[in-house]
């Protein structure tokens, strides 16, 4: 409870004493390409292999023969949106993001870079933390709709690939029975992710005390408990929104 | 002048500075030293607001900075020059955009005032043509220069400096007490050393604090330093044996 309490705290204090709105932009944008741009690669290749897999993974579990299979497609597209594309993506960036932004700050906290700016008056929390979480806020959602994207590619290209369903077949899979909510769905996910694997991981780096070994320490625990707090969190809105 | 008075600070139950009072003047080199693990660098961290003692004050020309109101404490903040032990330098910006930093977060000149004041502090610590490279490509000395010219960018009147000497060959070392005293001559600043090098003792201490086992046991200069009788620093500055046996001759 202790660690919660002080997670909220830092949460306040990022918004607490801010600094100019001009110093924020050139962050966020530098913040926007480390985590977003720098992600792409990696997400892609997830995506469509996850994509892929789901198509010939569904394929196999559907024996009936009076089952059509214009059923594949629509189970990758509402798989893919509803689960794959925001949490599959996420728990990848709680990975390298997390990381990344936890050893970071985990850094610049033993080289005493955290002190330097307290002791010039500026809220470090704020100027370190806030750029992050509004470029992981701005660069998740997109991400994730890359992913979709590119999951529902990998699955047609992987049912084309091994003949389980024809191109025509595979389109109209996926304009059958669409939801629109479930796109909305996917984003809401994703801001909330974002949210939680953007902060999660700077407490656990802004509170980084000792050397090296606590910076690693830090860093596997950045990824840990964002991943944790992904899933919990995608239960409690797939219960709340899905009803 | 820094007047620091009963300054109590405890970690668990280890109580790290149990009643630490003293003054500071404007012009003058303070140095504060005693061996590792004595409550040097907490002293200094609660002096400059990075650390909060359970009892005591620090006050900045009159100025409690623990008690003050954020507008009081922002604006002694902005008095204050800090050389950190590592020099504390930002990874990802140029020595030159670490020199600047303070203007850029805290003032509204404009970028070429910012720029020529920055040239300025890296010229007056020898490092003029060092502005475009990062921290990593720079010697340990140079990173606790570029340290003092980001300390000294803002025109502080207060100047720490936490173990300046570290990790330094003895020649560099000379060159940082040179400066920190040019430094404090020149702008007048109060500057305050945390320090366990002799050498620095015996060049830069126009007054000295001894600290043992979180308390003040011994105040004076660099002139009665090698006179004092409080065993504790006797043991301290003749740990070294070259300076035990001159002391014998």
């Amino acid at each position: 409870m202790s660690h919660l309490g002080r997670y909220l705290i830092f949460l306040r204090s990022l918004f607490h004493n801010r600094e100019k709105f001009s110093v924020y932009v050139g962050l966020v944008i530098d913040e926007c390409m480390q985590i977003g741009i720098n992600s792409v690669f990696i997400v892609a290749i997830v995506s469509t292999f996850i994509g892929g897999v789901s198509c010939v993974q569904t394929a196999y579990q559907l024996v009936s023969p009076l089952i059509p299979t214009t059923i594949i497609s629509q189970i990758v597209r509402d798989t893919t949106l509803l689960e794959f594309a925001p949490t599959i993506t996420s728990i990848v960036l709680s990975g390298k993001v997390g990381s990344s932004i936890a050893s970071g700050l985990g850094t610049m906290r033993i080289t005493e870079q955290i002190d330097a700016l307290e002791v010039m008056g500026i809220n470090s929390a704020s100027y370190l933390v806030l750029p992050k979480v509004v470029a992981a806020i701005i660069m998740v959602p997109l991400l994730v709709i890359l992913s979709a994207f590119l999951s529902i590619c990998g699955g047609y290209v992987a049912g084309m690939a091994t003949g389980i369903v024809s191109s025509q077949d595979f389109v109209t899979g996926l304009q059958s029975n669409f939801q629109p909510f479930n796109i909305s769905f996917a984003l809401i996910k994703a801001v909330v992710f974002a949210f939680l694997i953007s902060t999660i991981s700077s407490f656990k780096g802004f509170y980084t005390s000792g050397g090296a070994l606590e910076v690693g320490q830090a860093s596997t625990a950045a990824v840990t408990n964002s991943c944790i707090a992904v899933l919990a969190a995608d239960f409690i809105l797939a219960q709340l929104l899905l009803q | 002048m820094i007047e620091i008075k009963n300054i109590v600070k405890s970690f668990g139950d280890r109580t790290v500075l149990a009643g630490i009072s003293g003054q500071f003047k404007p012009g003058e080199t303070s140095l504060i030293i005693g061996g590792s693990g004595t409550g040097k660098s907490v002293l200094l961290k609660c002096m400059i607001g990075l650390v909060t003692p359970e009892e005591g004050e620090v006050l900045y020309n009159g100025r409690n900075f623990l008690t003050g109101d954020e507008e009081t404490q922002k604006s002694i903040r902005r008095e204050m020059g800090v050389l950190f032990q590592g020099g504390a330098l930002f990874d990802s910006k140029t020595v030159i955009e670490n020199v600047r930093f303070p203007l850029d977060m805290l003032t509204d000149m404009s970028t070429a005032e910012k720029n020529e004041r920055a040239e300025f502090c890296l010229q007056r610590v020898g490092l003029e043509k060092a502005g475009d490279r990062m921290p990593s490509e720079i010697s340990g000395g140079m990173k606790k220069r570029v340290g003092i010219a980001r300390a000294i960018v803002m025109n502080p009147k207060y100047l720490f400096c936490d173990e300046p000497n570290s990790g330094l060959d003895p020649l560099t070392s000379i060159k940082i007490d040179e400066l920190i005293r040019e430094l404090t001559d020149e702008f007048k600043v109060t500057t305050i050393v945390i320090t366990h090098d002799m050498n620095s003792m015996m060049e830069i201490g126009e007054k000295i604090m001894f600290l043992y086992q979180g308390k003040k046991l011994w105040e004076g200069n660099s002139d009665t330093l090698t006179q004092s009788n409080v065993s504790e620093l006797n043991d301290f500055i003749y740990a070294n044996k070259l300076l035990r046996e001159q002391s014998h001759r």
